[in-house]
């Protein structure tokens, strides 16, 4: 057994367990987190993802000794009570069926966002190619990404020239 | 580490539901003076206080059956004038629950926000079965508007006596009853019997048969229904504020993982628990004849625990099957174990003899699997003789019925409760594992936890029947079609049912069985074709072993749908383009001297198909496309329809496809679905629901296939088990909504379903499109690129 420290969603938890288990499994049994999920165990399908320093991760497959960054899961997403502008565009796609799939079709597309924000069709296609949904939500799922692509490059133009360049602040 | 919390183990609605349950007992008062501790007690000591108390007044369990033919099991007014509804269905994420609600607001008159809906707690909600058969809003339905529509009446009528006005001289506004031109004088649902029962007894030979004495609405009445009101189960999906099935945790739980046989139909000699007993958490090792499974305090300990288990196994003297790539001529060689009655009209072989042109083909479709996103999982609860099982089975009554019957418990005594999960869209695992949970847990005493692996889903869920088809078609000198042949094989023999305590999988493992296998079926096509001369029969085959192998059936969306029509839609095609007709006036023709029937399904096949076709905005001209054949380049491009009727929905479906003749991809670029599912109740929530069912089918048609070699299934994950991705999602769908009753207007308009028919044409659209494109025939599903490139190495056209 060893103590692990763990930063999640902006708060300290210490774990004691064995080294190798599973940060998916200490996120949820231990830390009774709800969004990443079991799918397969085998980084195959992208439903335990989390954020790593914004990176999404695997958690299925990511000891939880290792972990050296801030972790973020689905229900750390939203900022001060707002949720993220992907979740408010899955919401107004109406995008899940059953859902199970969501917390890593949205933090792996929060990911592709960090990277590059204004993504084209086919980046689309390719940044989500390993997350699976088997309610074949994929439409959708690509309709709430452009969503909130469009809706951030509307605000950019709409923005003052200070805030463009980041002077505002 | 956060201890856990048994007062927030459960999703709102349930325990609003809880809260709600016994409106007698005046809860407002209650609530307000222990607050929240009321429902962390009830729901943390949960089972206990309520099984002590009941079982104290008699020998009756906890869980009383509700019963249907009460107003009050399925309708609750609040004293805060909102209501709550009960209804025996689950939702899978079409969003049927909304459109329930939608429903029951509409005939009770109150605002779709000043109610909410639970579903599938077999102790509180009717028996509706659950879900199954997309028949949630065609059947179950109707029950539902006319509870609420005679809880309205009934409303009236008291309205009547405290205002002392006729009922004909009262108005309804949004749960307020009011003195038609005299809105001063007015009484709430809430003052007349907000808290207090309704005690009105419905009548009715059984749930779906059940009414009052108050009619339905007519279709120009309804205000809430046809409104695309957003779904009220997303946000919480959304922002991971939802409790699912998987998330529910009790004081004491313990984790169990499952060890199947390594080769189907083996029996365990030995287990050695010592190989385990040392390892951290161990609790148990459990078996049971050929059932066995391992029991850690922790969830990955049990996963390791599982893989660290030493044990022994003897195969089974014969092959279980043969290996996949053998199947189809397996399937043709058998005699069958049964045969549907011919179904024959006209006289077809005097039509073929005098034909002009006969054509034939066969078509092959594998097992595929229903391979949810996760792992079955159920978890049970065993305290004070009772069984609580926390599940997302969509056939919650059978499993309550079916556990009950299985751990030979008073079915009173076993509840079980629907939560959101992974879905699966038919019979699966997801029954298995309930079972599964509950025996652990009565076997050992404690909240047992279970879940599947990817491995042991993608491998032992239930598959789809696989079948081959034989077809036979022909000509007229003019090109009319004049006779058509369907013989379809299913390896469909013991397809199991519905939680029934012997067919699960736990029971199968244990040697319970019952007396006779069941029959199994394949399925005829469903459509409004016109031919003179016909005939049609379908036979089921066998596999060597069935009993406790992985290649079992359990109904997959449409359980025989989209088989059936890929190899008939497939065929129709094939005779439009020997008789060089365009494929969507040769269909509008057969249909045109098809006859009318009672839910007018010619007509709205017509309107279906014409809908489609200008959406599409498709030209006339026969297939192949005979520019393609000139391309130069890798890739060509098509388009296909196909057209079928699931039940009273129509539909058909248009797709073009993209076809890379290097690499063998078939992209889909575009779809376009005509749906005429009789009055849409909520049209947003349909089209989403169809644009999936659609990709469901889609995947289907490119990639799945359950794999095997004579011993076990080798298709066990994502790598050996494809699914479709992101990078095969079409640029563009259109849904677009038919209403083609030839009485469009008509006050009874009926509602039908939506999960299913838009995935039945969608293999046969694709094959069609590929022709178009390439003049080869795709006949063997699924079309990866390996076997594209075969077909169009090989030509065949
Ligand atoms: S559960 Fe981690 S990738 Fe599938
Ligand atoms: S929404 Fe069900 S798996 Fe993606």
């Amino acid at each position: 057994m060893a103590v692990v420290t763990l930063s999640v969603n902006g708060a300290t938890h210490e774990v004691d367990i064995e080294a190798s288990t599973p940060l998916l499994y200490v996120l949820r049994n231990d830390l009774d987190l709800k969004g990443p999920r079991f799918g397969c165990g085998l980084a195959q399908c992208g439903a335990c993802t989390v954020l790593i320093d914004g990176v999404a991760t695997r958690s299925c497959v990511t000891p939880a000794s290792a972990v050296r960054g801030a972790i973020t899961t689905l229900e750390g997403l939203s900022q001060n009570g707002q949720l993220d502008p992907l979740q408010q565009a899955w919401i107004a796609e109406q995008v899940p069926q059953c859902g199970y799939c969501q917390n890593g079709q949205i933090l792996t597309a929060r990911a592709l966002l960090n990277a590059n924000p204004n993504p084209s069709d086919s980046e689309i296609r390719a940044g989500m190619e390993g997350v699976l949904c088997r309610c074949m939500s994929y439409f959708r799922i690509q309709a709430a990404i452009k969503r909130t692509v469009q809706q951030s490059t509307a605000s950019f133009f709409n923005a003052s020239p200070a805030e463009k360049t980041g002077a505002a602040s | 580490m956060s201890e856990t919390r048994p007062g927030l183990t459960l999703p709102s609605e349930i325990a609003d539901a809880v809260r709600s349950v016994n409106p007698a007992t005046s809860r407002r008062g209650f609530l307000k003076a222990s607050g929240a501790l009321f429902i962390s007690v009830w729901l943390g000591a949960n089972p206990t206080e309520r099984a002590l108390a009941q079982t104290a007044a008699g020998s009756a369990g906890p869980y009383p059956i509700p019963d249907y033919l009460q107003l009050d099991t399925w309708i609750v007014i609040h004293p805060d004038n909102t209501a709550t509804f009960h209804v025996g269905k689950t939702d899978g994420g079409q969003g049927t629950g909304t459109a329930y609600r939608q429903m029951m607001c509409d005939e009770l008159d109150i605002a779709y926000d000043r109610a909410t809906l639970v579903m599938g707690n077999t102790d509180i909600t009717p028996d509706q079965g659950g879900s199954g058969g997309s028949d949630g809003i065609e059947v179950d339905g109707w029950p539902m508007r006319r509870t609420a529509a005679e809880a309205r009446r009934v409303l009236l009528e008291l309205a009547s006596a405290a205002l002392n006005t006729p009922v004909a001289e009262l108005t309804i506004n949004n749960g307020t009853i009011a003195v038609a031109g005299n809105p001063s004088r007015s009484v709430t649902y809430a003052e007349l019997v907000g808290g207090r029962r309704f005690d009105v007894t419905l009548t009715g030979e059984n749930i779906n048969q059940i009414r009052g004495l108050a009619e339905v609405k007519p279709v120009q009445d309804l205000r809430v229904i046809g409104q695309s009101i957003p779904r009220y189960d997303i946000p919480a999906k959304v922002d991971g504020s939802l409790t699912w099935a998987v998330d529910v945790k009790l004081p004491g739980m313990v984790h169990a993982r499952n060890v199947r046989p390594p080769v189907a139909g083996a029996t365990l000699e030995s287990v050695d628990e010592s190989s385990v007993s040392g390892m951290p958490g161990f609790v148990a090792v459990v078996h049971r004849r050929n059932y066995l499974a391992v029991v850690f305090e922790r969830e990955e300990q049990a996963i390791n625990g599982a893989r660290a288990l030493r044990t022994e196994w003897t195969p089974p003297s014969e092959a279980p099957f043969p290996p996949s790539q053998d199947l189809f001529d397996y399937m043709r060689a058998q005699t069958p174990t049964s045969s549907s009655r011919e179904v024959i009209s006209g006289d077809p072989d005097a039509a073929f003899a005098a034909a002009a042109h006969v054509l034939e083909a066969d078509y092959e479709v594998p097992f595929q699997g229903h391979t949810a996103i996760g792992p079955a999982h159920a978890l049970a609860d065993p305290s004070d003789g009772q069984m609580t099982i926390y599940s997302n089975d969509m056939k919650i009554y059978g499993l309550r019925l079916g556990v009950a019957r299985f751990l030979d418990m008073q079915e009173d005594r076993v509840r079980a409760i629907y939560m959101d999960g992974p879905q699966v869209y038919g019979r699966t695992a997801a029954d298995d594992v309930g079972f599964e949970a509950a025996f652990l847990a009565k076997e050992l005493g404690r909240p047992v936890r279970v879940q599947w692996m990817r491995d042991e889903e993608t491998a032992w869920d239930t598959k789809g029947p696989a079948y081959t088809f034989r077809m036979r078609g022909g000509l007229d000198a003019a090109g009319r079609p004049v006779a058509i042949e369907y013989e379809a094989r299913a390896l469909d023999y013991n397809h199991v049912g519905y939680n029934e305590p012997d067919t699960v999988l736990i029971a199968q493992l244990m040697g319970i069985r019952p007396a006779q296998p069941a029959q199994g079926g394949a399925a005829l096509p469903s459509n409004q074709y016109g031919i003179a001369h016909q005939r049609m029969v379908g036979h089921v085959v066998s596999l060597p072993i069935i009993w406790e192998t992985p290649l079992r059936c359990g109904n997959l969306r449409d359980p025989n749908g989209p088989q059936v029509t890929f190899a008939f839609e497939a065929f129709i095609d094939e005779m439009a383009a020997a008789a060089n007709a365009d494929p969507v006036e040769f269909r509008l023709s057969m249909i045109e001297d098809s006859a009318e029937d009672g839910q007018f399904r010619k007509a709205r096949s017509l309107a279906t198909m014409r809908a489609a076709a200008e959406t599409y905005g498709w030209d006339s001209r026969p297939s192949p496309n005979p520019l393609m054949a000139a391309a130069s380049g890798a890739i060509v491009s098509g388009r296909g329809i196909a057209y079928t009727f699931r039940s009273g929905t129509v539909v058909a479906i248009i797709a073009d496809v993209e076809v890379n003749r290097e690499t063998g991809r078939i992209f889909v670029k575009r779809l376009v679905c005509a749906h005429d599912c009789g009055l849409v109740i909520n049209p947003t929530g349909m089209k989403y629901t169809v644009e999936c069912g659609m990709l469901h089918g889609l995947s289907r048609a490119l990639w799945e296939e359950v794999r095997f070699d004579n011993e076990k299934v080798t298709s066990v994950d994502w790598a050996s088990h494809p699914t479709l991705r992101h990078s095969d999602t079409p640029e563009s769908i259109e849904v677009v909504i038919v209403n083609g009753d030839p009485h469009p207007g008509r006050p009874d308009l009926p509602h039908y379903g939506a999960g299913e028919a838009c995935h039945k044409p969608m293999i046969a659209a694709v094959a069609n499109a590929f022709h178009d494109a390439t003049g080869v025939r795709l006949r063997r599903v699924p079309f990866r690129p390996e076997s594209v490139l075969d077909a169009l190495r090989n030509q065949v056209s």
